[in-house]
């Protein structure tokens, strides 16, 4: 789930921090502008992983702090589309199914990616796998907030969110100049870029909550899922297992 | 800032643990709550991940183990950090559309998991044990 990115910048010490060992205010300087923080295309960055070369440090007319250039290698979160992992539910919305792995939020799966055939529970506010039996009944399984769910990641979407200007005034005439300025904060608040979101989907078999496919799981469940399990292999004869393309 | 490359290297979740638990025990200074911040969240996650009881060592050998099977290299990296427990759960780590993976194959995988890390449900496992590669 996590790569190294190599990156290069070109890092300012302050004054005060020259009694420091150069690495050690470099590593300090560097993690305080990108721990925590999404870069574009890169990821999220989670810490420094090692100091690859430094340049020459130098000063500049008009500012007393040290300007060095850094090649280094910080630790980055970024999962390749493709790969599976495990969270938590934080909510569910008639969008999907929001998912968190604490450190990391904006990740959703749409309902068309949830396990077929699935219905919004007004009432619960929840997300429900209409598990088809095979006396032709259905067995609802409950996406609860909390549980734990393996879901594969599909799409990652960046998405720039540094300010471009000021908020587009369309149409504003001077009379309303003070309802049309909060019209346009209401507006700009409303458009909340997240930098960095990831699309994930559990339509396969053995993703979703963790309970659903455990083999020392409850009673109920255990009976439709192992019945579930064995038809996966008794008719998998051309072995293409569980992978839906 | 400026990227040099985005995607230098994999990491596995047990060195990302390792980094981690080394800047948590450092002292904390002035300006750097960001990185307390997602040291500990991301700390959270791992530690509760299966990376909590692999070593290096483990890990060394579980890749040694997992080399007859010719996985590429993000199939690997998938199965240190989540190793399969079930027979299911391979089949979703491994892409097995162009040589499909035999059932005895996939039990002897999950018996490597078994083998190099100890699993809460099984037996405690001797990680000394290393197969003749």
């Amino acid at each position: 789930m996590f790569v190294l990115a190599e990156l290069k910048d070109n890092v300012r010490i302050a004054p005060d921090h020259f009694n420091l060992k150069l690495v050690d205010a470099v590593r300090d300087e560097i993690d305080r502008k990108l721990a925590n923080k999404v870069l574009l295309n890169v990821g999220l960055c989670i810490a420094m992983k090692e100091i690859v070369s430094l340049k020459d440090s130098i000063i500049l007319p008009g500012d007393g702090a040290s300007h060095t250039e850094v090649l280094f290698r910080y630790v980055v979160f970024r999962p390749m589309v493709g790969t599976v992992m495990t969270g938590k539910i934080r909510n569910c919305s008639r969008e999907g199914v929001n998912v968190t792995l604490g450190f990391f939020d904006d990740i959703l799966i749409p309902h068309a990616a949830l396990q077929h055939p699935s219905r919004f529970d007004e009432a619960e506010q929840a997300w429900v796998w209409e598990y088809p039996l095979e006396d032709g009944g259905k067995h609802d399984l409950f996406m609860d907030v909390g549980e734990p769910i393996k879901f594969r990641v599909s799409r990652e979407i960046f998405e720039e969110t540094s300010p471009i200007g000021p908020p587009k005034a369309e149409g504003q005439q001077s009379q309303n100049a003070s309802s049309s300025t909060t019209a346009a904060a209401a507006t700009a608040a409303q458009e909340v870029k997240t930098p960095y979101k990831i699309i994930g989907a559990i339509n396969e078999s053995g993703l979703g909550v963790l309970s659903w496919w455990d083999q020392q799981g409850k009673e109920e469940e255990q009976e439709v899922e192992d019945g579930e399990d064995n038809t996966e292999y008794e008719n998998d004869d051309d072995g293409e297992g569980a992978c839906e393309e | 800032m400026e990227t040099v490359n985005a995607t230098y290297s994999y990491i596995t979740n047990f060195e990302v643990m390792q980094i981690l638990q080394q800047i948590k025990g450092t002292k904390k200074k002035w300006g750097m709550h960001n990185l307390a911040t997602v040291t500990y969240e991301a700390l959270q996650y791992l530690e509760e991940s299966p990376c909590k009881t692999q070593t290096r060592e483990s890990i060394k050998g579980y890749l040694c183990d997992l080399a007859t099977y010719r996985l590429m290299p993000h199939e690997q990296l998938q199965m240190v950090n989540d190793p399969p427990t079930s027979a299911l759960h391979t089949q979703l780590l491994i892409d097995d559309n162009k040589v499909p993976l035999t059932d005895e194959e996939n039990e002897a995988i999950i018996g490597l998991t078994h083998k190099h890390f100890a699993n809460t449900t099984s037996e405690p496992v001797q990680a000394n044990q290393q197969a003749p590669t």
